[in-house]
Formats: C-alpha cells, structure tokens, sequence
C-alpha cells in the first residue's frame, strides 16, 4: 500500500474535482463522496500505518523529478516515515470525523456541496503536505492549504466579519509564508536540492555556515509561525472562528495549525545544527503559550477560549520541539524528550481539540449563541455533547489516565535543565486547567442564565454525536500508546535515536497536582461560587482589561501596521488623482488610438487566419464528407485507387525517379478524379432514388 | 521423409472451446425456451463470457497443435480485451434485445459469442492460415449482426456494405498471403522469418511480386483497422449497425486486427521494417497510413452532427494512434499498444453503452439531443464527459497514459537510429491532430452541460447497461492513477513478438 500513499492525498481531490463538476446539484451525493474519499483516505492511511509499523518507522521514498531548474532538481515524491505515518492518521481520522459531523451541522446550508468539496480540497492540500518529500512540495502544499482556509473561514462571506477574518487568515499567514520563501530560497541556495534527506545531508556533513545555518531555520521557522498562530503573528486564529465549527475543528484545531509543528518537527535536522535558532523557537513557543493561556482565562466567546487555547498548547509543542534542537545542538548525546514530547502531544491534541471544538458546535447548535455568560445548566440537556466535552477537559488539563495526561507529562519533562522553561509551562499547565473548566461549569453546570435558550436546547443529531464519542474515545485512550516503558509511541516517531521513556514521577505528581488545583479554583469560583468572580475582576481590574483586550495585540498592528499603511494609501490615492491622472489622461488618448489600429489588425489579420484555419479545417470536413457518399461501388473504387497509389508509390521508390511534388500531384489529381466520380454516382443514386419513389 | 503428428494439446485451447460450445448453449437455451427466456439469455452469455475468463486465467501457457497454436503473454492480454469487448457490448444490448430483435436474441448474442472466438483464434494463431481462418470468423458473423435489425434500411445497407468491403479486403489479404507463401515457402510465421533472414537479397531479385505482397498485406489489414484510404465502410457501418455491434467493431474487431497486424508484419516480415529492405519496407507505409489516419478521422470528425458516426471517426483517428506505437519496434512498442488498446476498451465501450442507452430511450443519435443531459442525468453525463476527456488524452485518465506511451515508445524508436526518424513527424502530426480531436470532443460535453434549457429526456439506471458505464468509468480513472499494474503485464508482450530477448 505505501508504494500507492499518494493516493491518499489523490482521493479527496478526486472527490473535489466530482463536486465542483458533476454533483453540484446533488447534495446528497456530493457529501456522501465527499465522506467515502475522506474513509477511503483513512483506510488507506491505517494501512500505512500498518505497514510503517512493520517496518518499524523505517522510512520510504518514492518521487520523480519534475524539472531541473539551474542544477536544482525539483521533485514531485513520497516520504513515508513514523512521523508522516502518525500525521497522516492523524488528519484523516478527525477529517473523517468532521465530514460526517458536517452532515448535521451544515444541514440547512445552502453552499451545502460546496461546503464538502472546500473540506475535501482542504483534506487533498493537507494530506499532500504531510506526504511531501521536499521542501518545495511542502510549499506548494502549504499555500494550497492557506487558500483552502481562506475560502474555508469566509464560507459565509455575506458576514461581514467572517469575509474580515478570513482576509485576516490569508494575509497574516503569508507574512509568515514570506519569511518561509527567503528561507526555501536559501535552502536551494546553499543545498541545492529541496529533497529532505538530501538537504539534511548537507547540514549533517557540515558544508552549510552554521551562521547561515541559523538564519535558514529561523526562516523557515517563520513559515511555523504564520500557520501555527505563534506569537507576533498569533492574532488570527481567534477571529479564523468566523468560520463554520466543523471548519475550527478541522483546520484551527487539529491539522492546519499542526502543520507548523510539523514543519518544525520535519526540519529538526536544521536546529539541531542552528542551537541558537532552536533557541528563538523555544521561546517563541513558551511566550505565545504563556500570552495565549493568559487571553483564555477571561473571555466569554466559547470558540474563541477554545482559540486561545489551541494556540496556546501549539506554543506548548513548539517549545518542546525548541528546546530538544537546542539540547541536542549543544550536547549530541543528551537525553531529551523535547522531539517525542512534541510530536505525542501533537497527536494527542488533536484528538481532545477536534472533539472539544466539535463539542462547542453541537452547544452553539443548540443555544444559537457563542457567549457562555448566556448558557449553564446543559448537562441534563445534552447528554452526549457534556460527557465528551468534559472528558476532553480533563484530558487537556492533563488528568490522568487521559490522552493529554501523559503527553502534557512528557513537556515538562522536556523541560528539565531549563528552571524558567519548567515554572512557566507548569503555570500555563494551571492556567488551562482553570480556564478550561472556568469554560466547563459555566456552560455545563449551575443554573440556565438564559432561560429561554436553556429550554429549546436539545442534544444534537446522531450524524453530529456519533463522531463526538469517537473522538472521545480517542481523547481518552490514545495517549496510552505513550506510557512510559511501553516504548510504543516514542519508538515509532523519533528523531535520530529512538527516545527511551521512563516514569518522571516527580514530574507526574507536580503536573497532577498544578492541574487539580487549577480545576479546583475553578470550582470554588464558578460552581461553588465562594470567591466571587466580579469581585475578583474588580480588584485586578488593570489586568483583568489588559486580558480581556488581548494584550492590545490588535490595536498594536493597527496602530503600528495599518493604520501608516492606509494613509500612505490615501496619500498616493491625492498623488495619483491630482498629477498622474493628468499624464494618464494624455496616455490613455494615445492609447486609444493604439487600440483602434490593434482592433483593426486584430479583426482583419489575427481573427482572419484564425477563422481561416477553422474554415480550412471545417472546409477539408466538408470535402471529406463528399468522399463519403455512402454508394458502396465507390468505396470499392476508392479502395482500388487507393491500393494503385500505394502500389505507385512503393513502385516510384526504386523503379521509376519520380520526385515527391509529381507524385503529390499525381495523388491530388486522382483525389480530384475520384471526388468527381464520387460527386456523379451521388447524384445517379439520388436521382434513382426519387424514381423509386415515384 | 517420415511423417509425424503435430504436439496435440486441448488444454492450451480450454477457453476458446468453452466459448465456442457456450455459443450454441446459448442459441440452444433460447430455442428451447421458445424465444420466451427474455433478458435470461443475455444473463446467459454474460455468465459463459466470465467462466471463459476465469479458464483463460487457469490456461497454461505454451504451444499446442504444432505452431498453429501459441498461448503467450500477448495472446493472454488481447483474449482478456476481446473478452471485456464482448461482456460490455452483451452488456449494452439489453435494451435492443427487449425491444427490437425479441425473437432473436438467441443468434444474435450467439453470433457475437462465436466472432469473440474467431478473435481469440486470430489471438493464438502463429501461422497465416489459422490466422486468415480467425480473421474471418472474427468478421462473418459481425456481417449478420450489422445487419441485424431486417425491417431498418440503414441497418441492412450497413450489413451489406461490410459484407462486401469486407469480402474485397479478405481477398486483398489473401492475395497477399498467397504470394508470400510462394516467396517463403511457409505458412509458419516464425519459419518464415528465419527463410526471409536468409533469403533477402534474393527477394529483391524478384522484383515486384515482394513488394506486392507487402502492400495487399497492409490494404488487407488496414481494412480491419480502418486506416485511410481503406477506412470508408466504417462510418456507415457504424452509423447503420446495431449500437452494441457498432461498439463491438470499433473495440474488438480493431484489437482483433491489431493482432493480426501484428502477427504477419512484426513476427513475419519484422525484416521489411527497414527503409533499407525498399521496396519492400513497410514501415514508412504504414506510417503514411498512421498519418493518413489522425488527421483524416480527425479533420472529418469534426463536423459530424451524428454522435456513432463521430465516433466512427474518431475511431478511424485512434487507429491512427495505436498505429504510431505499433511502428516502433522496441522493447516498449507493442505493450505500449496493448496498453492503448485497453485503455480504449473502458473509454470507447462505455461511450458506446451511454449512445445506446440514449437511444433506447429517445431513439436519436443526434448530438444536439444531448443537450442539458447533464441536469436530468448527471450520472451518464459525468460518465461520458469522462469517457470523451479519456479518449481526448485529457490527464489523468487512462487515455492520457496510452497516448503518453505511444508517443514515447515513438520517440524511443526514433532516437534510438537516424533512420528512424520519420517517426518523430508522425508523433508530430499525432500531437496537433490531438488538439482537432479535443474539439469534437468537448463539444459533447459542451453540448450536455453548458446549454441552457433542461434536457426532455431523463436516462434510467438500469442492469446491465449502468453496469457497463460503471466499469469503463472505473476502469478509465483506475487505470489513469494506476497504469503500473497493467503496464507490468503488458511488457512481457514485446518479448513474445521476439523484439527483444526475453
């Protein structure tokens, strides 16, 4: 099955290219391909796992080259190992499980079957990032990705705010994207090949500068940022809710914004040989963690605390992946789980952030409102939707035996040696804790706020719940392919040396504690109510508005960016009407002018041998069909001059040196023959025919 | 001189006598059910064509009856094409046998059944007088089924026009057979290779009677395949017969004359390929012919308003196509050919099966009646925008591929010498005619999806006939992601036409 992965990648763009052509009028249909090619994609990727595992992670590459461009060959190919295995599980599986929850959610739509051929468009470009064996490729992926989002967060483009942040999406990310290009760009510079094995070759053989090594990786690093929403470019992902929250699940949960850790996890070869890069990447990841965690713990739009804290727990695995490329840089041999921290965490994120996302639609589904100051008591009402949605809680906060419970584990560890590293991440552990269930107890305990929505909300679809119980099967179990001395996980996905996992219990116990009392607090305030909320807002009000604004992160880019931009704009806009138009005026009647003579040529010489050659053509057709009489007596004469020409034209070769322009002439003067024969026999047929009939 | 009995074995025969005996099963069950079975009989033929497959799949390889017989890997591959033209045109006849021939499905799926014999004969036969005996058993019974329908002018002017074309094109081929047994002194046609090796300066001495030979052999064959100028029954007869038979002839008589071409000229005179061997080459013919062939079916193609007889040119053009890797004599050439000829049964048959579901329904085969199929039909819409697109060469369908490794079977050959080069004006002529075909082509897609108003006519799903579409649209897409698969299979086929050292 690996040699065939990429169709993986292929199916779901089969399935686009069948919507968008053929099965735009059949809803039904479309979404049912739509959800067969995302299960087929999902087979398929199982089967590699499989297979993958059976080889134990050993890697596999296929490709063929594309073009060679100055000596740089660019490649079109597969690169089948642990990691790609795990992503393209992981992609797949909650792909598959927000196709069938779109059923639901998506129901009354009227873009419906668009709606399944962006998700199956978006599934072709991630999965085709994950199976990517260069950087080029990886690129290309990438930007197919960032449209996708686009046109994914403003799929209802009548709102205005949702046509805003997919804008902001797109244009934040190619910030980010630019800063990848330098970086791909010097990649061919001083590699000269974008495939990944060759590239890290080069580092590994040391015939890259490590200065240029270090700027390289930071570069590419900025491709991270941009589509994992790290700190500065981080603001977009919290607007990106816009979207449908199949979209969120999807693209701002589990595989889009993993593709940054990805591409960092991918490229570990570069920091390992750039230390100091590692360096900026772990804290970048520790701030945008710290930032983010700090934003979630006072908003009151459930998809966007669950925004924060997506990109919060991104932070969380870029650190990790940082501070493994830096340890590793600095000392070959050490021990650190930073790299299968990273990448466990990433899996397991995945599968407890998809859910919880997938769990905040079916609420929104049912309550018409985002705001959870306006919900509670939900816990009788769905069923379903609270159950998971807690258990997926508890995982991310890290409660054990949960999924999020041994990865987040795994990050601290990966801590060790770094003091300001551990006592930051242990506070964003509490900090998500708290959030979390400050989320938790609002919406699902206590009394309805809102008696008017409380009462026509209802537990959401089969279509909608079944996926939530899958995923929350997942959220609660597959962290267990990491528990330590099992070496399931971590000898799977590795980088150089397979990790040796052991039990951290003073890491376990701490985390544990740190997450209890995070859930704790949250409790005595918002359940039992005995610290008073508003109190509290109002002793810390400074902190509590800084907060609740986002560190002002928003009016700083206006502020900074936008608004200068804007007025260099309207200050070239005066420019251009006062002076340029007048030379533009001038220009344009010369220009008119121009155009008249090209019209002219156009009309009568390029639109002449155009219509000519079609004329020809369509003429030659028509003496064809002459030829084509239908008299069987002809096609026999015809045959026989045709066996004498062929005869004649054998027999010219040796015997007779007659030059080719006679022998065209003698065939076209026989073809002329014949067509007037041909011409008389029609005609004697036609002739008869109305005498019949007479 | 001792006289010895040729190597007798039925086993290598196994599926050819299966089917042979499952024709007259099947002629005899609907007789016995006095002409009441209904579409059982179909069912019938479509069971005894799938237990031919599966004894073909069983059937050792190796020689039986002396040289008249070889089962190797090309005659396995085009057994499988014959077999899949058959089941698919069976397939897409329901409709006619409920309601036009009623009272004779029996001979005529029977008739069907015992011309995919003649072709799988024609497939095995090493030798030109089991060939010739194929060749005509392939074509006779195709006479009566293009002239199946009594009471339909169109359809006996059809049947009689191929009677006689063909008859003129068997004693062409005849003739040329008889004059290079004379030269040779043989019918084996690997023996005649060796005498022709060791006699070719002689051969010139002769004077004309080689060259004759030469070019009776390629009028007689370019009949079958429908190259210019022996091309003019097709359209008529297309346009006349029965739409199954139509799609029977255009997929399993060209395979089956692909064969034969193959057969006589590549495992005969492979010696007279040469421009060196002039005037008995035929290489620099045939490629007239190829050339001949894309650009007449192509040019001709274009302004046809009937969609059979459209087809029927473009059938004439893809000839044309196939022809290109049938002139390069390497390692990749004919299994280049094989893959065409295969990509061609899913894209060509389905077509056909969608034409003649159309016209069971409305009974036109105009191409303006397809207009705003799409919006009542999308399913047979999708299908034949996929099948025309396929047939275009449009990537990453399977017609793509075909056409791909034509081109480069062509390009290789003529690299590979500086006489050769011919060849690449040929691919050339191959890629601007492509682009005359696209036209025709997409105007069927235009025609079903870009016309305003909704089409009056609203196609059902039924077995076998969706069936059928079913299967060219997989096999067309599968085959057009997966090449691989088939293409191993049909490498192995240059190598038992002896062009390169197994």
């Amino acid at each position: 099955m690996s040699n065939y992965a990429y169709l993986i990648a292929l199916v779901p763009l089969l399935s686009f290219v069948m919507i968008v052509f053929f099965l735009r009028w059949k809803e039904k249909l479309a979404a049912g391909w739509s959800i067969a090619s995302i299960l087929a994609s999902w087979t398929m990727s199982l089967i590699v796992l499989i297979e993958t595992l059976g080889r134990h992670g050993e890697p596999l590459e296929y490709f063929f080259y594309l073009t060679t461009f100055k000596g740089i060959n660019f490649e079109i190919g597969i690169l089948i190992d642990g990691l790609t295995a795990v992503m393209l599980m992981v992609v797949t599986t909650v792909a598959s499980c927000v196709h069938i929850y779109s059923l639901g959610y998506m129901k009354d739509d009227p873009r419906f079957s668009r709606f399944f051929s962006y998700l199956s468009l978006f599934c072709f470009s991630m999965l085709g990032l994950v199976l990517a064996n260069n950087f080029f490729m990886i690129f290309i992926f990438w930007e197919l990705v960032g449209l996708t989002s686009y046109l994914l967060i403003g799929f209802w483009f009548e709102k205005k705010s949702a046509a805003d942040a997919g804008k902001k999406a797109f244009i934040t990310t190619r910030i980010g994207d630019l800063g990848f290009i330098v970086g791909l760009m010097m990649v061919g510079a001083y590699a000269g090949t974008f495939n990944y094995g060759g590239v890290f070759e080069k580092v590994a053989s040391g015939q890259i500068p490590t200065a240029v090594l270090t700027v390289m990786a930071a570069f590419i690093f900025c491709g991270a940022i941009g589509k994992s929403a790290q700190f500065p470019l981080h603001v977009w992902l919290p607007d990106a809710m816009e979207g449908p929250t199949p979209v969120s699940a999807l693209i701002h949960a589990a595989t889009m914004v993993a593709a940054g850790v990805y591409l960092v996890a991918r490229s570990m070869n570069l920091y390992v040989g750039a230390p100091e890069a590692a360096m900026i990447v772990a804290v970048i990841g520790l701030v945008t963690s710290f930032i983010a965690a700090s934003i979630g713990l006072v908003q009151n739009d459930i998809k966007r605390i669950l925004a924060y804290s997506t990109v919060s727990q991104l932070g969380y695995m870029i650190m990790a992946l940082g501070l493994y490329g830096y340890d590793v840089g600095m000392d070959p041999h050490a021990h650190s789980a930073g790299f299968y921290a990273g990448t466990f965490h990433l899996m397991t994120h995945a599968f407890f952030k998809g859910l919880l996302f997938l769990g905040a639609g079916s609420v929104i589904h049912a309550v018409h409102t985002n705001d959870i100051q306006d919900m509670g008591g939900l816990l009788g009402k769905m069923k379903i939707t609270s159950v998971t949605f807690i258990l997926a809680s508890l995982s991310i906060a890290g409660i054990f035996p949960l999924a999020g419970f041994w990865s987040k584990d795994e990050i601290v560890a990966a801590t060790h040696g770094h003091p300001i590293f551990n006592i930051f991440t242990l506070i964003i552990a509490f900090m998500t804790a708290f959030y979390m269930f400050r989320l938790c107890f609002l919406t699902f305990f206590g009394k309805p706020r809102d008696q008017h929505r409380y009462e026509h909300a209802h537990e959401s679809p089969r279509s909608m719940s079944w996926p939530l119980a899958f995923l929350g099967f997942l959220a609660v179990s597959a962290g267990w392919v990491g528990i330590p001395t099992l070496h399931g996980f971590s000898s799977f996905v590795f980088f150089g040396e397979p990790y040796h996992t052991s039990f951290h219990w003073d890491v376990m116990i701490i985390s544990t504690i740190v997450a209890v009392a995070g859930i704790v607090l949250a409790y005595l305030i918002y359940y039992k109510k005995s610290i008073s909320a508003d109190m509290l807002a109002e002793k810390f009000r400074p902190i509590h508005t800084f907060l609740y604004n986002k560190w002002y992160f928003d009016e700083l880019y206006s502020f900074v960016i936008i608004n200068p931009i804007l007025a260099l704009g309207r200050f070239l806009w005066t420019f251009d009407a006062r002076i340029v138009d007048g030379l533009v005026n001038g220009a344009a009647w010369l220009t008119i002018v121009w155009a008249d003579i090209k019209w002219w040529f156009d009309k009568w010489i390029v639109d002449g041998a155009v219509n000519g050659a079609g004329w020809i053509v369509s003429q030659g057709s028509g003496l064809l069909r002459l030829i084509q009489n239908g008299a069987v007596q002809f096609y026999a004469l015809f045959v026989l001059g045709g066996l004498l020409v062929l005869i004649a034209f054998k027999y010219e070769d040796v015997y007779v040196s007659l030059e080719w322009p006679w022998l065209s002439a003698i065939i076209i003067v026989a073809l002329g023959l014949l067509s007037l024969v041909a011409k008389r026999t029609a005609s004697r047929e036609a002739a008869a025919e109305t005498e019949t009939e007479k | 001189m001792d006289f010895q009995l040729p190597h007798v074995d039925f086993r290598v025969m196994a599926p050819e006598l299966f089917l042979f005996a499952w024709a007259l099963v099947v002629i005899t069950f609907d007789l016995g059910t006095k002409r009441r079975s209904g579409s059982a009989t179909g069912y019938v033929a479509l069971l005894g064509l799938v237990i031919t497959g599966v004894i073909l799949s069983i059937t050792p390889e190796g020689a039986g009856f002396g040289a008249m017989f070889y089962n190797d890997a090309g005659s396995l591959f085009f057994k499988v094409i014959f077999l899949g033209a058959a089941f698919m045109a069976i397939g897409s006849s329901f409709g006619i046998m409920e309601r036009k021939i009623q009272h004779h499905r029996g001979e005529f799926l029977g008739l069907i059944l015992l011309s995919t014999v003649g072709m799988m004969f024609l497939a095995s036969s090493n030798e030109l007088l089991s060939l010739y005996i194929g060749l005509e058993l392939t074509t006779i019974p195709l006479f009566v089924c293009a002239a199946f329908f009594k009471d339909n002018r169109l359809s006996v002017e059809a049947g009689i026009k191929y009677l006689i074309v063909g008859a003129m094109s068997s004693a062409l081929l005849l003739y040329g057979i008889s004059f290079l047994y004379g030269l040779s002194g043989t019918t084996d046609l690997l023996q005649m290779r060796v005498n022709i090796a060791t006699t070719h300066l002689t051969f010139r001495e002769i004077g004309l009677l080689p060259m004759l030979s030469v070019v009776l052999l390629v009028a007689g064959l370019g009949f079958k395949l429908a190259l210019p100028p022996f091309h003019q029954w097709a359209p008529d007869v297309y346009e006349g017969a029965p739409t199954p038979v139509a799609a029977f002839l255009s997929v399993g008589s060209k395979a089956a004359g692909l064969v034969a071409f193959a057969k006589i000229m590549i495992n005969g005179l492979q010696v007279f390929y040469e421009d060196i061997m002039a005037p008995n080459d035929w290489g620099l013919l045939v490629g007239i012919l190829a050339g001949a062939a894309m650009v007449w079916g192509n040019v001709a193609a274009v302004r046809q308003t009937n969609i059979k007889r459209m087809l029927a040119f473009s059938s004439i053009a893809q000839a044309g196509y196939i022809m290109i890797g049938m002139l390069a004599l390497n390692d990749i050439g004919l299994s280049s050919v094989s893959f065409y000829m295969f990509t061609y049964l899913f894209a060509n048959m389905g077509a056909f099966a969608i034409v003649a579901i159309f016209e069971d329904k409305t009974g036109s085969t105009q191409i303006k009646s397809y207009s705003g199929l799409a919006r009542t039909s999308p399913f047979y819409a999708a299908s034949m925008s996929v099948f025309m697109l396929s047939l275009a060469g449009i990537p990453p369908l399977a017609g793509f591929f075909a056409k791909y490794y034509v081109f480069a079977a062509a390009i290789k050959m003529a690299g590979s010498n500086e006489i050769h080069q011919w060849l690449y004006w040929l691919v050339g002529v191959g890629l601007i005619t492509s682009v005359f075909a696209l036209y025709y082509y997409a105007n069927v897609i235009k025609t079903m999806y870009f016309t305003p108003d909704e089409s009056p006519y609203k196609l059902p799903l039924s077995l076998p006939g969706s069936a059928v579409v079913l299967i060219g649209l997989v096999g067309v897409i599968l085959f057009g992601l997966m090449p691989g698969p088939v293409m191993d299979f049909a490498s192995a086929i240059p190598a038992a036409f002896g062009l390169i050292a197994p």
